[in-house]
C-alpha cells in the first residue's frame, strides 16, 4: 500500500499514540536515565531530567572485569562483571545447542512419516504449562543428589583433581547444569516454530539435491537450513531470551560461580539499603541485548509469536 | 547399500538429541516430582531413602492456610490481569487497525516490555512505586495530593498493574495480526449493507477472531500462573502474604523450608490446575471453531 492511501486520522487518534508510546517505553527510559545518575540526584529528585551524566554506576556494577580502577571506588564489592560473563556463556551455549537440536528434530518431524505430529503439539502446549517453578522441586533435587559422579570413581576423582572442589561432583553448581534445563524447556517450542518453516521447503528442491546424490545430512544441511534463516532467527530471540532473563532456576542451581544476573539483582534488592543507581544501571546492561534484539529483528519475533497462536 | 542403511537410520539421528535432551531434563524430572510428592523429602537425602507417606503432603497442604491463602492470590491475580489485558489489548487491536504510516515502528515500541527481564520490570516498577523516590508518589505530591502506600496496603493492585503494563501488548500484536488476516469480503458486504463500524466490530470482527481469542487468552493465562520475578523482586510476596503467588510459595517451600516433597504436591496441584484449565479451554475452541466455521460460510454466502 502506498503512502498516498493512508487514511487521515483524527488528531485525538494521534493524541492516544503518542499516550500509549509513552506509556509502552517511558518506564524504560525512566531506569535509563536513572542509571546515569548519581543516587544523591535520584534521592533528591529535584533535579528531574537535567542532570551530569555520570558512568560511575557502570563502573561500579563491572569493576572486576573492566582494565582500569575507577576513581569513586576503593575496592570492588559488587562483582557483576563475573556474573554478567555467566550470563553470557549460559544464553550463547543454550541458545546454539537448542536451534541445533531443535531444527533437527523439526526436519525429522517434518519429512520423515515414522511418528504423530501431534505429540509435538502436545508436548509443546504441556512444556508451555509447566511453570519453571515446578521443573523446580525435581530439578533441584536430581541436579544436587541423583546426577552426581561418585568422588571415589575415575572420572570423579580426576575432575576433582583437575577442576578442585572437595565431594562429590554434581550438576548442580555447573553452568552445564543450568544449559540442559534451559535447552529442554525452550525445545518444545523451537521445534514447534521451525516446524511451520521447514514445511514451506519446497520438496522438489530437496528431491533434486537427492537426485544429484546428496545425503540426507546434506539435503539438511545444504539446501534447507539457509532455507529457513528467518526461522531460526526467530527462534534464537526467543531462546536467548528466556535463557538470559531466566532467573528461578538459575538461582536454585547455580552456587558463587556460576550465578547470573538476574539473581545478582535480587540479591542486591533485597539488602536493606538500596543502591538505585548501581542497580538501574545493572538493569540496563541485562535488558540492553533484549532491546536490541527487538529493535533488529521485531518483524521475525511478531512472526514467532503469531504462529504459535494465529497459525497454529 | 550403504546409502539405504544411512536413509533409513536418518530420522533417528535427527530425532534422537531432541529425545535424549527432553527425556533427562523434562520427562523423567516430572516422573520424580510425582514420585516425590508421596514421600517425606528433605534435600539432603536421596530420594529412594526417604520414607513414604502416601497422600500426607497433598492431605497436610489441603489444611494449610498459607497455601490455600497462595492459591487464592495465585486465582485472583492471574484473572483479573487475563481479564484487564484482554479487554485492553483487543480494544487496542481494534482501534489500531488502520493503515497509519509507521505502524510498525510502533509494533516494535509496544513489544518492548515484553522483551525485557521480568526480574528488570520488577525492578522498574519497585523503583516508580517507591515511597518518596518513587515516579508516582512524586508526581501525586507535585499536584498536592498525597502519596499513596503502593507496595503496602495496595500491593496486590500494584503487581497487577506492572503485569498488565507488561504484557497487554502481547494480546494487542496477536490481536492485531488476527484483525488482519480477516476475510476482506466479508468486511466490505457489510459495509456495503450499511454496517456502522460497532456493529462491524460486535457481528463480524470479534466472531471470527475468536479462535485466536481463545489461544491468546489460554497462552496468556498460563503465563500469568507463571509469574514470579516480578513479584518477587517488587513485593516479596509480602505485606504479609499478599502478594505471594503460588511459584513464590513453591520456591519458598522448597528452597528456604526444604521441604521438596511438600512442594512437590504444591507444584502437582498447580499442573493440575493448569491442566484443567487447558482442557476446558481447548473443549471451549473445538466448539467455537465449529460454530465460527460455519457463521464464516454463511457471511460468504451472503456476499
Amino acid at each position: 500500500m502506498s503512502s498516498a492511501t493512508h487514511q487521515k486520522q483524527n488528531p485525538a487518534f494521534y493524541a492516544l499514540l503518542v499516550l500509549l508510546v509513552f506509556m509502552a517505553i517511558g518506564p524504560v527510559l525512566l531506569m535509563l536515565a536513572n542509571s546515569f545518575k548519581l543516587d544523591v540526584d535520584i534521592i533528591s529528585g529535584a533535579t528531574g531530567l537535567i542532570f551530569l551524566p555520570t558512568i560511575q554506576n557502570y563502573e561500579t556494577a563491572l569493576c572486576d572485569i573492566i582494565w582500569y580502577e575507577p576513581d569513586h571506588l576503593d575496592f570492588c564489592a559488587l562483582k557483576f562483571g563475573g556474573s554478567f560473563i555467566n550470563s553470557i556463556i549460559i544464553a550463547l551455549f543454550s541458545t546454539a545447542l537448542t536451534l541445533v537440536i531443535g531444527c533437527m528434530a523439526a526436519y525429522a518431524l517434518v519429512r520423515f512419516r515414522f511418528m504423530g505430529r501431534d505429540t509435538v503439539s502436545i508436548s509443546t502446549l504441556l512444556v508451555r504449562m509447566a511453570p519453571p517453578a515446578v521443573l523446580l522441586v525435581p530439578v533441584f533435587g536430581l541436579w544436587n543428589n541423583e546426577f552426581c559422579i561418585d568422588k571415589n570413581t575415575m572420572v570423579g576423582e580426576w575432575i576433582r583433581d583437575t577442576f578442585g572442589g572437595r565431594g562429590d561432583v554434581c550438576l548442580a553448581g555447573t553452568h552445564s547444569g543450568i544449559i540442559i534445563i534451559y535447552v529442554a524447556m525452550n525445545l518444545p517450542f523451537v521445534i514447534w516454530i521451525l516446524q511451520s518453516f521447514i514445511v514451506q521447503v519446497p520438496r522438489p528442491l530437496e528431491e533434486a539435491a537427492r537426485v544429484d546424490g546428496a545425503g540426507p545430512f546434506q539435503v539438511f544441511f545444504l539446501v534447507v537450513l539457509p532455507l529457513i534463516k528467518p526461522g531460526l532467527a526467530a527462534a534464537a530471540i526467543f531462546t536467548f531470551r528466556v535463557a538470559w532473563n531466566e532467573y528461578l532456576l538459575a538461582s536454585a542451581l547455580s552456587d558463587r560461580d556460576t550465578k547470573t544476573v538476574p539473581i545478582l539483582i535480587v540479591n542486591n534488592m533485597s539488602e536493606f539499603n538500596v543502591e538505585w543507581g548501581v542497580i538501574m544501571a545493572t538493569g540496563m546492561l541485562l535488558a540492553v541485548p533484549p532491546i536490541i534484539f527487538t529493535l533488529l529483528a521485531s518483524r521475525q519475533i511478531i512472526t514467532g509469536m503469531t504462529a504459535g497462536a494465529v497459525k497454529g | 547399500m550403504k546409502t539405504a542403511a544411512i536413509n533409513r537410520l536418518a530420522p533417528y539421528v535427527f530425532i534422537a538429541p531432541a529425545a535424549v535432551t527432553m527425556l533427562i531434563a523434562l520427562v523423567y524430572p516430572l516422573g520424580y516430582m510425582i514420585y516425590g510428592s508421596f514421600r517425606s523429602w528433605d534435600p539432603s537425602q536421596k530420594l529412594g531413602e526417604t520414607e513414604f507417606i502416601g497422600l500426607g503432603n497433598y492431605i497436610q497442604l489441603a489444611n494449610d492456610p498459607a497455601f490455600l491463602e497462595s492459591l487464592g492470590v495465585t486465582l485472583k491475580f492471574a484473572l483479573v490481569v487475563v481479564s484487564i489485558e484482554m479487554l485492553l489489548g483487543v480494544g487496542l487491536a481494534l482501534l489500531l487497525d488502520r493503515s497509519i504510516r509507521g505502524m510498525s515502528v510502533l509494533r516494535t515500541l509496544f513489544i518492548l516490555p515484553m522483551m525485557i527481564a521480568p526480574v528488570v520490570v520488577g525492578l522498574m516498577w519497585r523503583y516508580m512505586y517507591h515511597p518518596t523516590v518513587g515516579t508516582f508518589n512524586r508526581s501525586l505530591k507535585a499536584v498536592g495530593l498525597d502519596g499513596v502506600d503502593w507496595l503496602g496496603e495496595y500491593a496486590l493492585m500494584s503487581v497487577i498493574i506492572a503485569d498488565i503494563w507488561q504484557w497487554t501488548p502481547f494480546i494487542f500484536i496477536l490481536s492485531l495480526a488476527a484483525l488482519q488476516s480477516l476475510p476482506q469480503s466479508a468486511l466490505e458486504a457489510s459495509r456495503i449493507d450499511g454496517a456502522s463500524p460497532w456493529q462491524q466490530i460486535i457481528h463480524i470482527k470479534l466472531p471470527l477472531m475468536m479462535p485466536v481469542l481463545i489461544v491468546t487468552c489460554l497462552l496468556r493465562l498460563i503465563d500469568a500462573f507463571k509469574v514470579l520475578e516480578v513479584i518477587l523482586v517488587m513485593t516479596e510476596g509480602g505485606p504479609g502474604l499478599s502478594t505471594e503467588i503460588m511459584a513464590l510459595r513453591i520456591s519458598r517451600t522448597a528452597t528456604e523450608f526444604r521441604e521438596l516433597g511438600v512442594a512437590a504436591a504444591m507444584s502437582n496441584y498447580l499442573l493440575m490446575m493448569l491442566m484443567l484449565l487447558t482442557v476446558g479451554m481447548f473443549a471451549f475452541t473445538r466448539w467455537q471453531e465449529l460454530r465460527a466455521a460455519r457463521q464464516r460460510k454463511m457471511i460468504e454466502e451472503e456476499a
